[in-house]
């Protein structure tokens, strides 16, 4: 277990935490891998090593699936009443909440996460899905139907087996409550695959569900990469259903591997290229800042970033008068600093990965607004970059970059900035800036994309469900649609003879 | 409002936590403190002007003087529950938040778990075991079961046949009048707080007027409330006809309370009221595991059921057998103190529903049913009744017909829905086609096949007939608290209709 310093900023006031959890857990264990390997594990603010974490391969998928695969045959899980698995989730909620400051500052070191913010707001917010879950777990309901025979049907909503989660870095804890809360909650068991970049969260996560009563085999986490791991579950052949989110491209992977092996189920959140956009008649200087909020929170490494700002002409130049002078007011720096907005990306390659793109943007010839540049010598800290004067048909303007870049366009018309929003293989979020009752309503139900924000942005909630049209993927979380893809519909018919009523 | 009973006043009192665990008398003095309160904003609200005596039915003994809460005082409990509605924080909360406070009660029911069985024993006569190991633990489950309803209340969108955008709202209905019976004091609470408050709603721990508890009496208080019109109109000015009243009781105290709530605001109403629930033995049945079942159905809580299995009816092929067996059993039924290990069956609950269960019995034997056992007091003090059973019972004597609502079984031969009332069902039989049929056939709000007095949170329960109107608990329960709000917009070029 390595101990970790501060990186040597002087407004550093929280603890970092010591690395309590390296190993795989299988089966309520946490044990090395079968080949003995460990990788690394780096904190963004210093590019130094934090631990040695056990790297899982095939061998160990398998011993995690056989783990899950028994648990759910013949474990107590799926046998146990919903409420009794809602009241177990809710102990987990509580161990959670008594030890929300670790769990947020293993995300700040792992994944360069602000420690306030991600106190204040993300991880109570992923507490609050294990919550909405705990309450659903004994509301799962199916349906009786009158049939067009002599006939009676009703439907049984089914846990569909054991599951494979496969996490992305971006919101480590956050993505491992909102991927295992309605599977639990259904009677799945689950194989939980975290980040290369981000695996101790989730292992800590593992150690509070067993505390919390969470019997041996229903959670089970592998850490490791994702063309070993991460393609063994994709498949494997005795996983029953795989979760995924991440980039468009290893969505594209996992879903090949799920129809080549067993034709599992497969849900996907995948990338997105979100558009804002703001009519004339819209607050600027309240705009301004949404869309400060919507293109950098999570040093925009956030799926559903607005990374695409169509900005109607009238108001086009006060508009970017004022953004520009208001991203200058985002503290990049520290993620323990408690004057610090934003962090260091994730890792080198997201990091080298940004910064290529902002030169692509300028050697297409749109303009720095602001930003462009890497903040600090050591670690992975990015300006927040702003372009204008960009066309639809550029790198930057359609490609996720995932990272602090947004584009500035300008528009015209409603029905221009329709085509124009929808111009994208993505669709997962949209935002929407006016007060006229019609652009809300007209644009709303004109816009290719699974939430549509209407002068907000991030606006999330357990119970609203979130998902993708188009190339950002398929399948909802959230709210009651989230358990769907965790249970499968089994429909029972039987004769009834002389019923008085049919 | 309790109706009469104490049991009411432990909720609000456990925000401020009672120190004293046990049994009897150490729970006297704690009594003492929160009776003599109409326990509306703040628990002790002097002057005390009326009082009536809460009983002890193992003696007779009153156990103390409870504040009885009248017109007037309803008057203050509507209003700042009317109040609470309008202007507290209550519904402005998000569901999240309510939820919050929900989960917090079940926690606090469950710390005082064995002083709130102890409170509902004493003062019901029903056994100390049932109520600390099944009814206590019911009540928590129940709020939590709720609390996880309260984020996840859905209206829809609605297609419609033009450009319109249309959707739901599903709004808490505002002020819920709640009369809650005397034979399931704690659970009856939870039916019928949880899901009103899930909903938003307040209830004439929670941020004050939120839920306001009225002790007294029927035909006063709970007149009162039937016919509220809500308070106040100088005040508001519209008035607000949306209060609801939830009535579980008698079928003709809940003819009143229709009565009332048309005659007044036509306030939305939901009942539920008395039963005679059929037992069906089938010819094929399992007849040790049918007697104890039909045994459990009728005499659980000393009788006093709505949905108590009240006529059993056996196929003659196993009608001999049967009656054998449930005579043997029932006089194999413990009767006693309710705190006393091992005792079975408690007294009933006051001197009035002793006389009549008795006045049924001496029918029952003038009609020419057959006394198989019991049909008299049990001891000397106190209102225990022997466990009775009558044979050949015909479906026109009154102890077939009337709900009896004491330990008294009737045994039949077959015919199943010849009844005013449509409460619940047993039905034993490993038959499926049977078991499909007659749960279909039986004009009743509950089938139980192979089982009886099954309850859960999520199961709905409520009756066919004149056993009520409405459904309680599971999602059928929201309902009842929810008013639901069309919201049209006109829609320009909609690009999909």
């Amino acid at each position: 277990m390595a101990e970790i310093h501060s990186n040597g900023s002087s407004k550093s006031s929280a603890k970092i935490p010591k690395i309590k959890f390296t190993k795989l857990f299988i089966n309520g264990e946490f044990v090395d891998s079968v080949s003995g390997r460990t990788f690394e594990t780096i904190d963004p603010r210093t590019e130094e090593v934090i631990a040695n974490i056990a790297e899982g391969d095939k061998e160990d998928v398998d011993l995690a699936v056989k783990a899950a695969r028994f648990a759910f045959d013949h474990g107590p899980w799926p046998r146990m009443s919903g409420s009794e698995r809602g009241r177990i989730m809710m102990k987990f909620v509580d161990l959670v909440q008594e030890n929300l400051e670790e769990l947020v500052a293993l995300d700040a070191i792992d994944a360069g996460k602000v420690f306030e913010q991600a106190k204040a707001g993300e991880m109570p917010f992923a507490a609050s899905i294990l919550r909405y879950y705990a309450g659903a777990a004994d509301k799962i309901h199916g349906k009786t139907m009158k049939m067009a025979n002599q006939l009676q049907g009703y439907t049984l909503h089914e846990p569909i087996g054991v599951v494979g989660h496969i996490i992305p870095w971006n919101f480590p804890a956050g993505m491992f409550f909102f991927k295992t809360s309605p599977a639990m909650a259904a009677g799945c068991t689950m194989v939980v695959k975290p980040a290369e970049q981000t695996p101790l969260s989730a292992l800590y996560c593992a150690h509070l569900a067993k505390l919390a009563g969470i019997p041996d085999g229903v959670i089970n986490v592998i850490t490791g990469f994702g063309t070993t791991a991460g393609a063994a579950i994709s498949s494997h052949m005795d996983i029953d259903c795989l979760s995924f989110t991440g980039s468009t491209e290893v969505g594209r992977v996992v879903m090949q591997a799920a129809a080549t092996s067993n034709l599992k189920a497969v849900s996907l959140e995948l990338g997105g290229k979100s558009p804002l956009i703001i009519f004339n008649d819209a607050d600027v200087d309240s705009t301004v800042n949404l869309t400060l909020l919507g293109g950098f929170a999570n040093k925009g490494e956030f799926c559903v970033c607005s990374s695409r700002i169509f900005v109607q002409e009238g108001i086009y130049e006060e508009f970017i008068t004022k953004l520009a002078r208001n991203a200058k007011g985002i503290n990049v720096g520290d993620p323990f600093d408690p004057s610090t907005h934003q962090g260091p990306q994730v890792d080198k390659q997201q990091y080298e990965k940004v910064l290529s793109y902002i030169e692509h943007g300028k050697r297409q010839g749109a303009t720095l607004l602001t930003g462009g540049k890497p903040w600090e010598k050591k670690g992975y800290y990015i300006e927040p970059t702003i372009f204008t004067n960009v066309t639809d048909d550029m790198l930057i303007a359609t490609d996720e970059i995932f990272g602090p870049v947004i584009c500035v366009f300008k528009f015209k018309t409603v029905e221009e900035a329709i085509t124009r929003a929808n111009s994208t293989r993505y669709g997962l979020a949209a935002g929407i800036a006016t007060k006229d009752l019609n652009i809300a309503n007209t644009v709303s139900r004109s816009l290719h994309a699974g939430t549509v924000w209407i002068n907000c942005y991030l606006a999330f909630d357990a119970d609203v469900p979130y998902g993708g049209y188009k190339g950002s993927g398929f399948g909802r979380e959230f709210g009651m649609e989230g358990l769907y893809k965790y249970l499968q519909v089994k429909s029972v018919v039987t004769p009834v003879h002389n019923s008085p009523w049919l | 409002m309790a109706a009469r009973r104490i049991s009411g006043f432990i909720s609000r009192s456990l925000s401020s936590s009672i120190a004293s665990p046990g049994r009897t008398c150490n729970l006297r003095s704690e009594i003492q403190r929160f009776s003599t309160a109409a326990a509306l904003q703040e628990p002790i609200t002097p002057p005390v002007r009326k009082t009536f005596p809460a009983f002890d039915p193992r003696t007779g003994e009153v156990i103390a003087n409870v504040a009885e809460g009248d017109a007037e005082d309803i008057n203050r409990a509507v209003s700042a529950a009317r109040k609470a509605f309008d202007e507290g924080p209550w519904p402005k909360m998000t569901a999240y938040e309510r939820s919050c406070v929900l989960l917090r009660f079940a926690d606090l029911v469950e710390k005082h778990n064995d002083e709130l069985a102890a409170l509902e024993s004493w003062n019901n006569g029903k056994t100390y075991e049932q109520a600390a190991k099944s009814e206590v633990p019911m009540l928590a489950r129940l709020f939590r079961y709720y609390a996880g309803w309260a984020d996840k209340i859905h209206g829809l969108t609605v297609p419609a046949d033009g450009p319109y955008h249309v959707q739901t709202l599903h709004e808490p209905i505002g002020v819920a009048g709640q009369i809650i019976p005397w034979n399931f004091p704690l659970l009856m609470f939870a039916w019928k707080v949880g899901p009103a408050l899930a909903c938003g709603n307040t209830i004439a721990g929670l941020p004050p007027g939120v839920l306001n508890v009225v002790s007294g009496f029927g035909p006063t208080a709970g007149a009162a409330l039937a016919s509220h019109m809500d308070v106040d109109k100088v005040r508001y000015s519209h008035v607000n006809p949306c209060i609801i009243i939830a009535f579980t009781g008698s079928t003709e105290t809940g003819k009143i309370v229709q009565e009332l709530a048309a005659k007044s605001n036509l306030k939305a109403v939901t009942l539920e009221l008395g039963g005679k629930s059929p037992f069906i033995v089938c010819e094929d049945a399992d007849i040790d595991k049918a007697v104890e079942l039909a045994h459990f159905a009728l005499f659980f809580n000393q009788g006093q059921c709505c949905c108590a299995g009240s006529r059993t009816f056996v196929h003659e092929r196993v009608h001999e057998e049967f009656l054998e067996k449930s005579k043997a059993r029932a006089l194999r039924r413990t009767v006693g103190d309710p705190f006393q290990k091992g005792i079975e069956q408690g007294p009933q609950i006051d001197s009035e529903q002793f006389e009549k269960i008795l006045r049924y019995i001496k029918s029952g034997v003038e009609s020419n049913a057959t006394l198989e056992c019991g049909g008299d007091r049990f001891g000397s003090k106190g209102f225990y009744v022997q466990p009775t059973v009558f044979s050949n019972v015909k479906d026109d004597m009154l102890i077939a017909k009337d709900e009896i609502f004491g330990p008294v079984q009737s045994i039949l031969k077959f015919k199943a829905n010849a009844t005013r009332y449509g409460l619940a069902a047993g039905v034993f039989t490993q038959n499926l086609d049977t078991a499909n049929r007659l749960s279909r056939a039986l004009r009743a709000g509950t089938v139980w096949v192979n089982c009886f007095d099954v309850f859960d949170a999520a199961i709905p329960f409520g009756g066919y007939k004149m056993s009520g109107i409405g459904r309680e608990k599971g999602i059928y329960s929201l309902h009842n608290y929810l008013q639901v709000k069309a919201v049209v917009t006109a829609l320009k070029n909609p690009a999909w209709l």
